[in-house]
Parts: C-alpha cells; sequence; structure tokens
C-alpha cells in the first residue's frame, strides 16, 4: 500500500510506475498569484478544451468573482479579494467561508477611502496532493495517481459515490448536479500525454499559471520569492511548496500575497486519510479474521496502474 | 489618430508593446491595459519584474491598478488638466530633455505675431468664429513657412480651413503616416528664448496648469500628483526612458485627440520618442482597428492615410497632390502613393492619359461620420445601411438614435455570427416596448447575413502596434456563413455582371476595377493574393520591397503604400511566426510591421544628434561612420546613409530636404512637434475644457466651459444635460471588462464568457451608496436625457469618492456590453451616452452626467414620461429648437 502521510519523494514509484527512471518526471502548476491579473483566461480555456459545462449564470456581489469556488463544473477559478489598504486583514477564524470577498464593510469603506484599495487576484485549481484523500477513499479507482504523479478521475468508472467529495482538504472535486459523477481538473491528462501544456497555463498571459517539472518549478518558486522579499513585498509568501506539510506538498502550489484564508484557501490542510492506516491496522487487530480484501480496496492505488492498460486503452 | 500623427508625423504607435519590458517607468492613463489588453500587459508585468514603476492614472481602481505600484484616481474627463500640470513642472523646472529638445522638436520655431493664446483670450485661440463654431488657423503659423500637416488637413495653400464645410470633412484624420509640406523651415532661435518661439509660448500656456489647479480640477492629491512627476521625470532622459499607454480612455472624448496631444508634448519634451523603452503606446479599441484606419473603414480617407479627394477642391490628380508637391519630408513622395492606388484599383485602365482614373475616386462634399450618418438616416437623407463586424444599437454612443435612424432605411444588411440587437430592433428594440417605434410601421427591410469567425478564415490583423500577423483557417465556416473577403468579392462580382455592358460612364469604376482573384480549392477568394496586391508589384510583376521603391509614372501598383515590403520576395512576411525566445530584444522576423518593419519609430532619435548612442543603457540605432550608415538593433527609421551632419541644400523638396539631424522624417521641417501649426480643428496646443456634460465649472478657463470647436448633433433623441445641473449630479463613465468581447455579439452569446460576467452591472462608491441609498447587489436606475437604464448595483472601494476642492464628486462606472438578445441580457448602457464630438475624430464622449436612483426602471411608456420629467426639471433644451 501507498503511503497515506509524510514526506514522499516520488509519488510515482510510491503508486507503483516503478523506479525513478521508469517514470516521467512529476509535472504540476505554480501559480504565481503576483502577476495574475484576473483575466479568467484560464478558467475558458479549461472549459473549452475539457468540454466542461457552464456552471450558472450567477451575479455574486463577490468583487469580480462570478464562479464562486472550484466544483465539478469549474475546475479553474480566478479569486477577487478587495480589501482596504489601512485595515490590516486579519485571519478570520476557522471559517473558511471567503470572508473577504463580499461586499465591502462599511467601515473598511470609510477608511479605504481614504487610504486606498488593494485588489488580490489568484487563480485556484486542483492541488494534485502528494497524498491524494479523494484517491484514498475512492473505491472504484476512478480515482488514479498517473505517471505524471497528477491526480485524474475516470468518468467511465466513477460511480458517484461521493466518498471524494468530503475527502479533499481543499473543497475541490465535487459530484455534478443531473451528472451525478465526480469531476476535478485532470491537468490536462490527454494534453501532458501529448507533450502539451495544459490549457490553462498555455492561455495564462502573465505566466501567472506556470506548468512543469515540479522540482523545477519549486526553485522557480523560490526565486521568485527572494525577489519579491528583495523588492521589499514581505507579505509574499509560498502556499503547498512544502513536501512536509500536511498533504505532503502540493503538485500544483501558490505564491500568495496574504494569509491563505484571504484567498479561501485553508491555512494548514491535512490529507483527510491521515489516519486510514493506523486506523485499518486497528481494525485488522479487532477483526483477525478478515481478510486483507477489503483494506486492498481502499488501498488499491498499486493496482490503478496496471487496471490503465484496459481504463485508458484507447488514450495511452 | 491625428494627435500623434500631428505631432510625429504618423498616426501609429510609436512603439510596440513588447518594448515596454525596457521601460524605467511606464505610465498608463486613459486604458484599463490589463483587463483590455491582457496579453500586451505581459510587457508591462515585464517590465515590473525588472524593476520598473508602473503608474495608473484612472477614476477606478481596476485589474490595471491591482498591479500598478501606484494608482491615482482622478475625475473622468480631466486628463489635460492633469497631463497640462506635468508639462508644466517639466517646463517650469527645467526638467526637460534639452538637447533632444533643441535638436529634434519645434520648441525653436517662431510663431507669427497675430497668433494669440487661450490665456489672452479667455480660453480661445485666435481665428475663432463664434458663428460657425469652428477655428481658421491662419494666425497659428510659423513665420514665413506655412506647414502641412502629417495629420488633419494636410493643404497649406488653403489655410482657411475653418469653413464649415472643410472642417467638418474631418481633414484631421490623414495622420496616419504622413508629413506636412513647407515652403521653407521655419525661423528658429535656438537658444529657446525668443518670446514668440514655440518653448515660450508653450510655457506661457501651460503655466496656469498648477498642482493645485490639478486638484480642483482633477480630484488629485497634490503629494500624488508629485508622486507621478518625481517618478516620471526621474525616470526620463540619458540613461533613463518612460512610456505612455493609452486607449479609448483619452480618444472616447470631445477633446480626445489634444489629450493625446498633451501627452505627445510631454514624451517629446522629456526626450522619451523613438527611443528604447519610451514613446507613446496608442492600444487600439479592438482586433484589426489599427488595419481599419490603415486600410481605412473612414469615409475621409484612403489606404495609407491618402486624403479621401474633395468634391470641389480636387478638380484632378495634380490639385490633389499640389498641398504636397514640393514639400519636404517622405509625404513630398504622394504622388508616387497616389498613383500606384489607382493602379491598384484600376490596373491597366488606369493611364497617365486620363490621369490615372483619379476621377473614378468618390469626393467628400463634407462630414460622412457614423453620427451624421444615423442622423442622416433619421432625417430621411441616408437609405441603406450595411453594418459589419459592429452592433451599433448597444456599442454605438446613444443607441436610440441608431436605432431610429436604422427604422428609417430602406433597407439594412447586418452581417453577424449571431443575431444581434441590430438585426432585431424592429421586433424587441427598448423603443418597441415603450411604443416609440411599432414594428408594423417600420418599413427597413433587413438581411442578415451569416458571417464566418475569425478561424473560419484566413487573412491578417493590424493590431495594436502596427503589426500584421497572418493567422490560417482552422475550420471550414458552417452552412452559409462567408468571410468578408469572400462576401465583398461576390457582390461585387454580381454588381458588375448587372452592369456588363453598360455604356453610362457612371458605372467604368466598377467596370474597370481589377476584380480578379485566384481561387483556393473550396472556390475561396486567396486572401494572400489580396495581400500581395495590397503590398505592391513592380513593372515586372514582381512583388515589391518598400515604398521607396514606388513611382508615379504608372509602372508600380500599390494597395497601401505604408504596407509596401509585407509581402517582399514574394513571402507572407505577416506569416512569420519565429518566438520572441529564439530572436534578439527586437524580435523582427515575428510577423511584419508597417512602416518597412520598424518597430520602433523615430528611431534616430534613440541617437544623439552626432549619431552615438545617448546611453549605453538605452543604445538603439546609431551611426556607423566607417560603413557609412545608420544601424543598430532595429530598421532604422531613417535614410540608410545620411550622416547625422548632413544639412540640406536650399530649396530642396521631398526626402532629400531632410537632414542628418531630422528624425521625424514625414514631418516637414523633420521635427516633433510641441505646438501644431496646422491640421487640429481645435486649437495648435491642447487646452483643458470640461466635457459636454460636467457637473463642476471649467476653473481654468470660467468662460469657456467645453471645447469651443465642438461638434453637436442636433436632433431630438440627442438631447445633452446641462452642464452643472443639480438633476444630474454624478459623472458616469463607461468601459469594458476582459469577460466581454466588445458590444457583446461574441460574449453574450457564449456560455462560458456569459457566466463570467452575468448581468450589467453599475459600480458605485461607498459614499455615492450612501447618499443614494442603494444596497449591494440591489437595483439601480441610471437616468441621463437620453433615456434611463437599470442595472444591478456593486458598491466598492474601487471607486472613490473624489474631492474637488470643497466638493465632492461621484462617479459611476458602467460596463457597456450587454443589450436585450443573448443568454445573459439586460438594458444597454450606450443608450445613456449624449453624442457630441470631438472635431478632429467625429468621436463622442464616454463620459457624462447622470443621476441613480435605488430600483428598477419604469416600463413601457412611463420610462418616457420618466425621462421626459427629468428633462423637464432639468432644463433640458430640445436639440432641434437649439440651431
Amino acid at each position: 500500500m501507498g503511503s497515506l502521510w509524510g514526506r514522499l519523494d516520488d509519488v510515482q514509484t510510491d503508486a507503483g510506475y516503478g523506479s525513478p527512471d521508469e517514470h516521467p518526471p512529476r509535472m504540476g502548476f505554480f501559480t504565481d498569484t503576483s502577476v495574475c491579473i484576473g483575466c479568467k483566461a484560464c478558467e475558458v480555456a479549461c472549459k473549452e478544451w475539457n468540454e466542461v459545462p457552464d456552471d450558472g449564470y450567477l451575479l455574486t456581489g463577490m468583487s469580480y468573482d462570478n464562479t464562486q469556488e472550484l466544483g465539478a463544473s469549474t475546475w479553474r477559478h480566478v479569486a477577487f479579494v478587495e480589501k482596504p489598504l489601512d485595515v490590516p486583514v486579519e485571519a478570520p477564524p476557522a471559517d473558511l467561508g471567503m470572508p473577504s470577498m463580499g461586499p465591502p464593510d462599511p467601515q473598511g469603506a470609510e477608511s479605504g477611502g481614504e487610504g486606498g484599495v488593494r485588489w488580490l487576484m489568484s487563480s485556484d485549481v486542483c492541488k494534485h496532493c502528494t497524498h491524494a484523500a479523494c484517491l484514498d477513499v475512492c473505491p472504484t479507482g476512478s480515482l488514479f495517481r498517473t505517471e505524471y504523479g497528477t491526480v485524474v478521475v475516470q468518468p467511465d468508472i466513477c460511480n458517484g459515490c461521493g466518498y471524494c467529495v468530503p475527502a479533499c482538504p481543499y473543497g475541490v472535486i465535487d459530484l455534478r448536479e443531473g451528472d451525478g459523477r465526480a469531476f476535478k481538473c485532470t491537468l490536462c491528462y490527454d494534453r501532458l500525454k501529448e507533450g502539451q501544456t495544459p490549457a490553462c497555463a498555455q492561455a495564462c498571459p502573465t505566466e501567472s499559471i506556470q506548468y512543469g517539472e515540479l522540482s523545477e518549478l519549486r526553485e522557480r518558486a523560490d526565486r521568485r520569492l527572494t525577489e519579491l522579499h528583495d523588492q521589499g513585498v514581505d507579505v509574499a509568501r509560498l502556499y503547498g511548496r512544502d513536501p512536509d506539510d500536511g498533504v505532503g506538498g502540493d503538485g500544483a502550489f501558490f505564491l500568495l500575497l496574504d494569509e491563505p484564508e484571504v484567498y479561501g484557501l485553508p491555512p494548514d490542510p491535512i490529507v483527510t486519510t491521515r489516519d486510514l492506516g493506523s486506523l485499518w491496522r486497528h481494525v485488522g487487530a479487532a477483526a483477525a479474521t478478515v481478510a486483507g480484501l477489503g483494506v486492498a480496496s481502499f488501498a488499491s492505488r498499486r493496482l490503478v496502474p496496471r487496471l490503465l492498460g484496459t481504463a485508458l486503452g484507447g488514450r495511452r | 489618430m491625428p494627435g500623434l500623427g500631428t505631432s510625429f508625423g504618423r498616426g501609429g504607435a510609436t512603439t510596440n508593446l513588447m518594448d515596454l519590458q525596457n521601460s524605467d517607468c511606464i505610465v498608463i492613463q486613459g486604458s484599463n491595459m490589463a483587463e483590455a489588453h491582457p496579453v500586451g500587459f505581459q510587457w508591462v508585468v515585464e517590465a515590473t519584474r525588472r524593476g520598473a514603476t508602473v503608474i495608473h492614472v484612472d477614476p477606478r481602481f481596476t485589474r490595471t491598478s491591482a498591479l500598478a505600484d501606484v494608482h491615482v484616481p482622478i475625475r473622468a474627463g480631466s486628463d489635460i488638466a492633469f497631463l497640462g500640470a506635468l508639462v508644466n513642472h517639466v517646463l517650469s523646472n527645467d526638467l526637460d530633455f534639452r538637447e533632444y529638445v533643441v535638436a529634434y522638436t519645434n520648441a525653436a520655431a517662431i510663431i507669427g505675431e497675430e497668433f494669440r493664446d487661450t490665456e489672452d483670450l479667455a480660453g480661445l485661440f485666435s481665428g475663432y468664429d463664434a458663428e460657425s463654431g469652428s477655428y481658421d488657423p491662419e494666425s497659428w503659423q510659423y513665420v514665413n513657412a506655412p506647414q502641412a500637416p502629417a495629420a488633419g488637413q494636410r493643404d497649406p495653400a488653403q489655410p482657411g480651413g475653418p469653413h464649415e464645410e472643410r472642417h467638418r470633412a474631418a481633414r484631421s484624420e490623414t495622420a496616419g503616416s504622413g508629413g506636412p509640406a513647407v515652403s521653407a523651415k521655419p525661423e528658429r532661435d535656438e537658444t529657446l528664448q525668443h518670446p514668440r518661439c514655440v518653448f515660450q509660448i508653450l510655457k506661457r500656456h501651460f503655466a496656469r496648469y498648477t498642482p493645485e489647479m490639478v486638484e480642483q480640477v482633477c480630484g488629485v492629491a497634490p503629494e500624488q500628483f508629485a508622486k507621478v512627476a518625481d517618478a516620471l521625470t526621474s525616470n526620463s532622459g540619458r540613461e533613463r526612458t518612460s512610456a505612455f499607454c493609452y486607449a479609448v480612455g483619452w480618444t472616447h472624448h470631445s477633446v480626445g485627440v489634444q489629450k493625446i496631444r498633451t501627452a505627445s508634448i510631454l514624451q517629446t519634451l522629456l526626450g522619451n520618442i523613438g527611443r528604447p523603452g519610451g514613446g507613446i503606446m496608442a492600444l487600439r479599441g479592438h482586433a484589426s482597428i489599427q488595419g481599419s484606419t490603415d486600410i481605412p473603414t473612414l469615409f475621409n480617407i484612403l489606404p495609407g492615410y491618402l486624403p479621401m479627394p474633395h468634391a470641389h477642391e480636387h478638380e484632378n490628380l495634380d490639385d490633389y497632390v499640389a498641398g504636397d508637391a514640393g514639400s519636404t519630408g517622405f509625404w513630398g513622395n504622394m504622388r508616387d502613393y497616389a498613383v500606384s492606388l489607382l493602379k491598384s484599383y484600376w490596373g491597366d485602365a488606369a493611364t497617365a492619359d486620363n490621369d490615372f482614373c483619379f476621377d473614378y475616386l468618390p469626393r467628400l462634399t463634407g462630414n460622412h461620420g457614423t453620427y451624421e450618418t444615423v442622423k442622416g438616416q433619421i432625417e430621411g437623407r441616408c437609405k441603406g445601411y450595411f453594418v459589419v463586424g459592429e452592433n451599433p444599437t448597444v456599442g454605438s454612443g446613444n443607441g436610440k438614435m441608431q436605432r431610429l435612424g436604422m427604422a428609417n432605411l430602406d433597407w439594412l444588411v447586418v452581417r453577424d455570427m449571431q443575431l444581434i440587437e441590430s438585426a432585431t430592433f424592429w421586433k424587441d428594440g427598448p423603443e418597441i416596448e415603450t411604443g416609440e417605434l411599432a414594428t408594423a410601421e417600420i418599413g427597413t427591410e433587413v438581411f442578415f447575413l451569416p458571417a464566418a469567425s475569425h478561424v473560419e478564415k484566413a487573412g491578417s490583423f493590424t493590431q495594436t502596434q502596427r503589426m500584421l500577423q497572418w493567422r490560417d483557417k482552422a475550420v471550414e465556416p458552417p452552412g452559409d456563413c462567408q468571410s468578408e473577403l469572400d462576401f465583398y468579392h461576390e457582390l461585387g462580382v454580381r454588381i458588375r455582371r448587372k452592369l456588363a455592358g453598360s455604356a453610362d460612364e457612371m458605372d467604368r469604376p466598377l467596370l474597370d476595377l481589377v476584380w480578379d482573384y485566384p481561387r483556393d480549392e473550396h472556390g475561396d477568394v486567396d486572401g494572400q493574393a489580396v495581400l500581395r496586391e495590397i503590398n505592391g508589384t513592380g513593372p515586372d510583376g514582381a512583388a515589391l520591397s518598400s515604398y521607396t521603391e514606388l513611382k508615379s509614372d504608372g509602372s508600380t501598383a500599390c494597395g497601401c503604400w505604408i504596407y509596401c515590403g509585407v509581402y517582399a520576395d514574394e513571402v507572407n512576411q505577416a506569416r512569420r511566426r519565429k518566438p520572441h525566445w529564439e530572436q534578439d530584444q527586437v524580435a523582427a522576423e515575428w510577423g511584419w510591421v508597417w512602416p518597412a518593419n520598424r518597430r520602433i519609430l523615430y528611431n534616430r532619435a534613440s541617437a544623439a544628434p552626432d549619431g552615438t548612442p545617448w546611453s549605453e543603457r538605452k543604445k538603439y540605432v546609431w551611426w556607423d561612420p566607417e560603413a557609412g550608415s545608420w544601424t543598430g538593433a532595429d530598421v532604422p527609421d531613417f535614410i540608410a546613409d545620411r550622416p547625422p551632419d548632413h544639412v540640406p541644400e536650399d530649396g530642396a523638396t521631398g526626402p532629400d530636404a531632410l537632414g542628418g539631424q531630422d528624425p521625424f522624417i514625414m514631418q516637414t521641417d523633420g521635427k516633433a512637434w510641441l505646438y501644431v501649426p496646422v491640421g487640429l480643428a481645435d486649437g495648435p496646443m491642447p487646452t483643458h475644457y470640461e466635457p459636454a456634460e460636467s457637473p463642476v465649472p471649467n476653473p481654468l478657463y470660467p468662460g469657456q466651459q467645453g471645447n469651443p470647436a465642438i461638434e453637436n448633433i442636433k436632433t431630438a433623441s440627442n438631447p445633452m444635460n446641462p452642464s452643472l445641473s443639480e438633476v444630474f449630479p454624478f459623472v458616469f463613465t463607461s468601459y469594458r471588462l476582459t469577460e466581454h468581447h466588445t458590444a457583446g455579439g461574441m460574449s453574450r452569446t457564449l456560455p462560458y464568457l456569459s457566466e463570467l460576467q452575468p448581468e450589467p452591472f453599475c459600480e458605485v462608491s461607498p459614499g455615492l451608496a450612501r447618499e443614494r441609498g442603494l444596497e449591494h447587489l440591489g437595483w439601480a436606475t441610471i437616468v441621463t436625457a437620453r433615456t434611463a437604464i437599470e442595472a444591478r448595483v456593486l458598491v466598492t472601494d474601487r471607486l472613490r469618492s473624489l474631492r474637488l476642492g470643497d466638493r465632492t464628486i461621484e462617479q459611476v462606472g458602467l460596463p457597456y456590453h450587454w443589450g436585450p438578445n443573448g443568454i445573459v441580457r439586460g438594458d444597454a448602457p450606450n443608450d445613456l451616452v449624449g453624442l457630441a464630438l470631438d472635431p478632429n475624430v467625429h468621436i463622442q464622449d464616454k463620459v457624462g452626467t447622470c443621476d441613480i436612483r435605488p430600483g428598477r426602471r419604469p416600463r413601457g411608456p412611463a420610462l418616457t414620461a420618466y425621462v421626459a420629467d427629468y428633462r423637464r426639471r432639468a432644463g433640458v433644451v430640445d436639440p432641434e429648437e437649439d440651431s
């Protein structure tokens, strides 16, 4: 069984793709929100390429954000955060309801009128976690780890059980209304197979969304962070870059200009299956007669690559 | 773009987007660049990565402001006061790049004694005729050297331009690529001390444009003004350069041309033109809008900015080019360009004996601009109308006027991909709801013809930086959809078939037209053959390489002289796609740029008068004495082998008259014009006038509220809000969002774009929301003398209450993309806009005054009654009685 927790330097090997020289490097996104202009080209390019349906026509009043959040029909989501400059941004309590994106606080507005305003924009996406709880809990093998280290749902296998939905610590994956199955970003698995850049990164005009080998992206992000700190942008920070964090680091990570909560991101995400291993050990001890079959169905990540030969035969 | 044309000689951006990365400071004003030009904005982002300071001067805090170092909120329509104060700051603190200014501009030129400034005449220049509301520019001239402008009325023999008819004929547009005519170079005082030299006149003109005045007019605090002034001046000079970017936030104003002029003066004084990281980036409002002025869809110019001949002034080719014959600069060769164009149109039929069919060209008799045409429709003078690539009932100002005009036609052709509002106004337009129009009573026969999209046809775009980029066809157009090229070609074929055998002289221009193009395997006209025709061919039938090869003897044909070279060596140069990372900083092998693939115009000015670079850091084009030629990173915008110390002989004409230190080669005197002696309808120097509708008086010229040369459209459906009206106390400004495409035909019809901005909204400050009881996400009704519309309310800190002295001004932001058709619908904000036009280019103010109230607007006839009540209370004058 693959690792559920802790540092993991080769997620593909862990998933059964053989030794490091037998699989391609882990690919990912580095989204540098300091140069995001909120054009939403990523949202549109994603939908065009992946044939994702529209997500409804609702004026939300949350600044220029009318898609609200990631979901089954929104795989890239650009958040718009308006904040008066002279009101210090306080990290809200555990509530992740994107507190700063509603109508302006009249009191803040008063002072904002004098001190100006700040408008943060950030394109959110599935994090393609090193430890992906959605995948760990998927009973059908619809969710699998690709040879690029990304996490993909196969709609022709998904049975719509929805276990993955609460499993995601970021609230990314969701069931599509009227369809019933789970959908999320595939990091354009089909494009990767052709050696192409994912649609969102390809469309991004300012290189806010950068695609590449994760190890290289991490170095690039570190350099960018240093550059911004040198320019006096002390608020800049990386999010999801740390391989020792609660999800073992993200395959899609970010440079933010404020606390993660300001963008609607959990400050300290932890893979929800962290304790699955020990849980099952306890279950096993208590019911020694139960064979490992049930466990295998939950921990079937090793099997997935082998299953791929049939499930994705046409694509490989 | 006469603002740039009269200043520098060519009406295009002086620089290119990629070069913005070399800027040390970028001022974006009159543009929401990140929002409207997100792809080009990558170079601004790159500049910030390299440490540039980015300043955004705009009424609203936008996506552009979010990435800028400084955002300066300004009252919409007050840009000249702000820029004029920057000019004053530079002049009164001796911060200009003096060596550049003396050598490369007309600062030293001496103006005639008759000239009177607005400072002498309370807001008017000399030569104003109150009756016609226009200027006679005769008194604005240089001493002993009447000029013809690169833009505007390029005909010094008749400097009396002020006749209503001439003036209305919009001669100002011949700005694109031109140079003035002059019989002698002007008298100059190189010390800049002569009281009537341009430098001193300029200094006096702008002396009252102080930071305090800026605060009062623009609502910008002195410390904010100082921040901009310091950033700009400390980033200009030998070692550093600053760039300006503007878009329709400047052009769509009744003083739009003069806004651009003010920026041109400032950038010239700072020595930022023709140098890397400098320049003025004119961001065009729509794909290939640059192309549609280069090869114009405008009524008053021909391809390459040749003026459209005038019915009474241009009886023959000699008359037509007379204004430029003997002139200095490259406009001196206008006859070559004109004859080659005529040869391209009429081929073998055009001979020296028949004046190369010059008589076949249409003639101007007055102003035939868009809004004048619409007025003509309402008055029954214009009977037929093609609407192609636009949706005027939503995208143009005063939608009601557009619809009333269309409802009064015999026929209307709408070519579009979707059933846009301009095609359905007769059954579901707002006037049907109010009862002002009834479907049964509209006699217009409407033809809707399906159009191919940009991926369904091959062709070139000429984008914002004068760059032609070829795009191949990706898929065949569905059903009966046709490209423009196929449609117009087929239309021509059918008309010529109907006229075949006609003996009527009137039909000769059509029958003699060169109209045979090769077709591809689908039977479609080959667009590359058209591009090759535009490029031009020589006596041997081979594609030409440069406009300098054009002849006036009929041996060359060229469809647009400034595009000559785009098909050099029989290769479609616009189709080149070598990525910039495989090239040097200029990336000359991506697409093709007019003229002659020069990326930065006037780049001779990137070197000092002696031909050496101003600095190592800003090295670009310089004189190589060993090779005896100009060289550098870009194609030199100069005569290649003319040494820096060259002094032309007396009486030299055309390019021969250019000295080695005359970088502005399209201008008759080879200089950038700080002062425009002829070519503009509303003055030789910019002056702050209030927009046609304004809530505040003009403190600079209390007796002169608006542009004295403004062009009014007097028709019942175009009433104007009185200025300083208590009934219309707020400023509105209209604009676009990234998510939608102009009038919405290509975005409100698509789910992926519609969901991103699904409803019309207005943006207001928290202060205005309190004052009027507006609620976030609630409804508001916005009212002008034209009509009232409703929109949802976004209360946002990004709009600020501005303090102008002792009063506060509130602004209402109105994205204009919506209309009654499509997936996401609503009232069209442009219905609010009144038409009072810039006299040079006939463009309206995108700002005006309004009232805003909570709640939805009245429906049906109650709406007209509601607006009529506003008009009555505000004392709005019936336009038709006010003549």
